[in-house]
């Protein structure tokens, strides 16, 4: 199939766009600049400076891993730093400088269908390690945290070839039973193998585990969690008073970069205060929320902007994301617990994310979002980089908009490789979809 | 097709193993179904997959891999998009169009992200199949990884003894590997003989005997692949002006016949290939032990056959295969990836620079299965034989 068929043109689209009703329109920008925003601003400065100072060896010993339901905390515990590839992939995306690393990347012989976060992470590798905001140092330990996406073991595998770092494929079993649920051997092998990564980050910074302060790391994790889920809650109101996809980018940083820090609970606390201000005050992102919906996949970071006004100018707000569950669950319950510091991380890694939960685990989440959380559509964001997200998502739209009778729209582009993104397009599905909804509203009140 | 009416000559058993291997209907399959009540069939999606649990426990397993250029995809790509492999999307394609009525249930493996959905996908649209889904351990460096899989066979097999209704005991695991070493000595014979003499076996005649050992009954193979292997060193043909190579990254989505047959018109002897891989599993017999689960285990870990999708950290990534290309003695090494296969395509930006430092010609080329014009791969295949021929 094509990928014009992917995004089929309506008899009714071609032409010029669509344009939302006048009162949907707002020159005001979509997003909220507040205190939060600043302290994120410092804290990930800070991260960043840390990254930086590493890099020139001024102190430090860089732990690569996968955001996917990642164990930062026993990395906190021995003083070692976590390095993000993704972060640092979006970023350059972003900062639209992703373009001339992927090319690198396809000249070293890397195909043009390979992951382009891959390939933007490669080709900065080889040219200097630098985004716009760090100097990221080489690897003291890659630890792929392979957790549901096979990409991920392909890409440390490909970072150890070319830094020849230590590398500790930490693998945890997918949710593959009738319940879904990890078994407990499944628990027992991450938990042996987190024993294996103690000893070998032991040795390679040569600090010892201190069990009391990876108790009190797990603690500040757990109430991080709790505000970070109490914070997705507060989506359910009308008007929500954040969008929860392009809103919780900012959160998601601090969440997987400085949680288990004083720091990162002290955000989140923030966090919650603003946010929990602006829903008392019936304050939402946008001037007038017309509709309310459930995005699924990652956002395409060189277009955030733009991708964010197709849906502003309609008046629609995301109440819920499943991206910004990739590093957990939070919100459906899960909390790390001091008492069971192994158990508990492998518990988090095996089931409290998005993405070792299987596809239909997350039809469900889907689902529950859809109902709990009382949106009036389903918007997928189909990406080619991450077949983790997208592989199957055609079916996906069948059990929502066939079987659920939710309104599901699909759109196509990348989340790093700005080629994709086909703005005229994507604006123009948008548009038919908002008006075919708002169609259904009006019919509906009548 | 009953056995009885194959003659053993090796023309008739080719003949009779691509009818099988092109036949999307599963005929053999079914013959063996209605032969007597009660029998089941369980379809194993590639790579790697543990036919002998379901051997032991009386099932026949049928590789399902892909419907080739023999379906059209209709319904498939609603469902799976423009860029997601062709076997992922022809595999859904057989169960939309009833193809696979047929089977109990499917059995798919950690082997790729598509892969990994398409058994969800599998499991809400067909409400009836028994899907399985195996978790390979991608930690080998660790002894955890290998013990790990033995508790995930016995997860499986006892989901099959549900299924059955009977348990499965050690000795019938151990039989059913005894016969499947069988099998698998015997196409590593077969691949013995063609690395060794390619003039008197291509690549497509061991293609379709070793595919058809994914879809007839076990015990039945056994004898047409003794048949062939006796029938072989008696072929009369020359040996021809190619060059020798070996073929890497077609492990899971398998080229058609006749682009295999290309490959060869075009001016190469394959010595060796890594079709089907997971089929031929491993490079010596799984031993007979007290606990077969544990030994089915360790031999994933430590005597399979390489592939992109067994990421085994104790050995630099194209160590395997600049280890083979030297082997066989060859020219050049083939690269066949299937399009839009993350796994192979990452593979293939190690094995370039590998290759390259090693001084190993090498070719890649991309297919489709559901292709059938290859006049363009043709053509690449033929410029870059005649590089080195005339080099």
């Amino acid at each position: 199939m094509a990928n014009e068929q992917l995004v089929p043109l309506t008899p009714s689209e071609g032409s010029s766009p669509k344009k939302p009703p006048a009162e949907a329109k707002s020159e005001k920008k979509s997003d909220y600049q507040g205190k939060m925003h600043h302290m994120q601003k410092e804290m990930m400065g800070r991260y960043f400076d840390r990254l930086t100072a590493c890099a020139e060896g001024k102190g430090g010993k860089a732990v690569y891993m996968m955001i996917s339901g990642n164990p930062v905390e026993l990395i906190e515990a021995l003083d070692m730093i976590p390095v993000y590839p993704e972060v640092n992939a979006l970023q350059l995306a972003a900062k639209k400088t992703s373009l001339s690393h992927i090319l690198k990347a396809e000249e070293m012989g890397y195909s043009i269908d390979n992951c382009a976060y891959v390939k933007a992470d490669v080709g900065m590798y080889f040219a200097g390690r630098k985004t716009a905001f760090a100097t990221i140092p080489e690897p003291d330990l890659l630890l792929c945290n392979y957790v549901g996406c096979n990409v991920y073991l392909q890409w440390f595998e490909h970072l150890q070839e070319y830094s020849k770092a230590p590398i500790y494929n930490l693998d945890i079993p997918f949710c593959r039973t009738p319940d879904g649920k990890p078994t407990k051997e499944d628990i027992h092998y991450v938990v042996k193998q987190l024993e294996e990564v103690i000893a070998k980050m032991e040795s390679i910074s040569g600090n010892k585990l201190d069990f009391k302060r990876l108790q009190h790391i797990l603690e500040l994790s757990s109430e991080t969690g709790r505000l970070w889920s109490e914070i997705k809650m507060l989506t359910k109101n009308r008007p929500s008073p954040f969008d929860a996809y392009f809103d919780s980018v900012t959160m998601m940083a601090p969440l997987y970069c400085l949680r288990g820090t004083e720091e990162g609970l002290l955000f989140f606390q923030e966090a919650y205060k603003e946010m929990k201000g602006k829903a008392d005050r019936g304050e939402g992102p946008l001037p007038q929320e017309r509709f309310r919906f459930v995005i699924e996949g990652p956002p395409p970071w060189p277009f955030l902007r733009q991708f964010r006004d197709m849906f502003s100018r309609w008046g629609a707000v995301a109440v819920a994301s499943t991206y910004s569950t990739v590093g957990g669950l939070w919100e459906f319950g899960f909390r790390h617990d001091p008492q069971r510091p192994l158990e508990s991380i492998a518990e988090h890694m095996l089931y409290w994310n998005l993405s070792n939960r299987n596809f239909l685990q997350r039809y469900e989440q889907i689902k529950n979002y859809t109902e709990q959380w009382g949106a009036d559509a389903l918007v997928i964001h189909s990406i080619k980089s991450c077949r983790l997200f997208s592989a199957g998502q055609g079916d996906m739209r069948e059990y929502f908009s066939k079987q659920l009778d939710v309104p599901t729209l699909l759109i196509e582009s990348d989340l790093e490789d700005p080629r994709y993104f086909s703005e005229a397009q994507l604006r123009n599905r948008v548009d038919a979809f908002f008006e075919s909804l708002e169609h259904k509203k009006m019919m509906v009140k009548h | 097709m009953a056995t009885t009416e194959v003659q053993p000559t090796l023309e008739s058993i080719f003949d009779f193993c691509r009818e099988v291997v092109l036949d999307t209907e599963y005929s053999e399959a079914k013959r063996w179904l209605a032969e007597k009540p009660g029998r089941k069939a369980f379809g194993c999606f590639p790579v790697y997959c543990p036919v002998e649990l379901f051997h032991a426990a009386g099932m026949l397993p049928v590789g399902i891999i892909g419907g080739g250029n023999q379906i059209e995809i209709a319904h498939a790509d609603s469902r799976f998009q423009s860029f997601v492999c062709s076997i992922v999307k022809s595999t859904l394609e057989l169960g939309l169009t009833k193809r696979l009525e047929f089977l109990t249930g499917m059995v798919f493996h950690s082997i790729c992200d598509p892969a990994r959905n398409l058994a969800s996908v599998f499991h809400r649209n067909f409400p009836e199949m028994y899907v399985e889904f195996i978790h390979f351990p991608q930690n080998l460096v660790s002894p955890l990884g290998q013990q790990y899989l033995a508790t995930e066979y016995r997860r499986v097999l006892d989901g099959l003894q549900g299924l059955v209704g009977h348990p499965v005991t050690a000795e019938d695991l151990n039989n059913s590997i005894r016969l499947y070493n069988r099998i698998r000595s015997l196409l590593r014979e077969l691949y013995r003989v063609r690395a060794e003499t390619p003039h008197l076996l291509s690549a497509a005649e061991s293609y379709v005997l070793t595919r058809a050992s994914t879809l007839r009954p076990p015990e039945q193979h056994v004898e047409i692949l003794e048949q062939a292997l006796a029938a072989l060193p008696g072929r009369s043909t020359r040996p021809k002006d190619r060059i020798r190579a070996v073929l890497e990254c077609a492990f899971c989505e398998q080229p058609p016949l006749a682009l295999i047959e290309s490959l060869e018109e075009a001016g190469c002897y394959i010595l060796d290939d890594d079709f089907l891989q997971g089929w031929r599993w491993f490079t010596t017999d799984v031993p007979i032990e007290e606990n077969p689960l544990r030994a089915l285990a360790s031999s994933y870990a430590d005597r399979s056959h390489f592939s992109g999708v067994k990421h085994d950290l104790r050995h630099p990534k194209a160590e395997h295969l600049i280890e083979n290309a030297r082997k066989h003695k060859a020219d050049a090494v083939i690269i066949l990836a299937a399009k839009f296969c993350e796994p192979a395509l990452f593979d293939y930006a190690l094995y370039r620079p590998a290759l390259d430092d090693a001084k190993i010609p090498h070719l890649f080329l991309e297919f489709e299965e559901k292709a059938w014009l290859f006049d363009k791969l043709r053509s690449e295949i033929e410029t870059f034989v005649e590089s080195l021929l005339f080099d």
